[in-house]
């Protein structure tokens, strides 16, 4: 916890990692300065982009103590506003999840390796980035933690899938690898209640580490405080579980 | 963004753009959340370039229920212009 009598200092950059396939990516980092070791998060971010909401987020992981990473899951399509980024990929249907799976593991691997690291390492996403957090904790190595903000088409049908999104992550949950933090708000049309539901209950029956927090008059992105869908309460609350769960899971 | 309830069609036509007139080479229809629209999901249309020399896209976040209005209020203006025997131009007209 945050003292007046602290410290602190940080750096914030964009750096590039080798991703998917060899290719070169951006990524931006925000890290303590100092020893360390620290913990490390590495951030999916939604669809609308490697956005300014995920870079503010990243800061605020390395704020609270966390070697926070963003790869920018959407590189290939070039550069332009994020907006203008994100709408060709939506275009396209989203990228294939085996390759943002990938660029996610030289994320995990780079923060792993860094010497003020304690190779204890996180990963987060909200909206598409936490149905990608329930793939990388099944196929992702190193990760000590995932964290599943309203993240939708956990379940799909066979329908739904396709070359790239061949796999249903609640089809994966066996392998789920690491402990899982879910925040969902009850009013969201996706994932609706009834799916979080059964998620939960095959997190459970998988015999796997969770814990759910759901919550009332919030729907999708109830933390997104640029958008109409931001519930000040839930947001506060479901940040102060994440402080917490993190401190329990990555020490 | 979580429905990816997209459709694409190749266009041909002209959109006013941040940087001026540019050529339409696709237009993408989804049903998604929306970027700006104070909605949970909004029917997103973006006229896009998509060109060798760069991206362009306007685009315009509708509420359902305006989309379907819109549709009709296309079709009721298509309509008209058979109607009086107007042609309905397909091809884009070269200069001499």
């Amino acid at each position: 916890m945050y003292t007046t009598d602290q410290y602190e200092s940080m750096i914030a950059e964009t750096i590039s990692l080798t991703g998917a396939n060899g290719d070169t990516i951006s990524a931006y980092i925000a890290r303590p300065l100092g020893n360390g070791p620290f913990p490390a998060v590495v951030l999916i971010h939604h669809i609308p982009g490697w956005d300014e909401w995920n870079r503010e987020a990243t800061r605020r992981f390395a704020h609270h103590g966390y070697i926070a990473i963003c790869p920018n899951l959407y590189e290939r399509y070039g550069h332009g506003t994020p907006e203008d980024v994100a709408a060709q990929v939506r275009s396209d249907g989203g990228v294939a999840d085996a390759q943002v799976m990938a660029d996610v593991q030289a994320a995990v691997d780079f923060v792993n390796s860094l010497p003020n690291s304690t190779a204890r390492t996180a990963v987060f996403g909200t909206c598409s980035g936490g149905r990608h957090v329930m793939l990388a904790a099944a196929q992702v190595k190193g990760l000590a933690a995932g964290i599943d903000c309203w993240g939708g088409r956990v379940i799909m049908s066979d329908e739904d899938l396709n070359e790239k999104m061949p796999v249903a992550p609640i089809s994966l949950t066996e392998e789920v690898a690491c402990p899982i933090l879910g925040l969902f708000g009850n009013d969201d049309q996706s994932p609706p209640a009834d799916q979080v539901d059964t998620h939960e209950q095959a997190l459970k029956a998988a015999g796997k580490e969770y814990e759910f927090h759901r919550y009332d008059d919030a729907g999708h992105g109830f933390m997104y405080y640029h958008a109409p869908m931001y519930r000040q309460a839930a947001a506060v609350d479901g940040w102060a579980k994440i402080w917490d769960f993190l401190e329990r899971r990555l020490g | 963004m979580c429905t990816m309830i997209v459709d694409n069609i190749k266009a041909t036509g002209s959109a006013k753009g941040r940087d001026g007139w540019f050529s339409i080479t696709d237009i993408s229809v989804s049903y998604d959340h929306p970027f700006h629209a104070p909605l949970e999901h909004a029917l997103n249309i973006d006229f896009m370039a998509r060109a060798e020399s760069g991206f362009q896209r306007i685009s315009a976040e509708l509420t359902a229920a305006d989309a379907l209005e819109l549709i009709k209020s296309i079709e009721k203006v298509l309509s008209e212009a058979e109607s009086r025997e107007i042609p309905l131009d397909t091809d884009i007209l070269k200069a001499s």
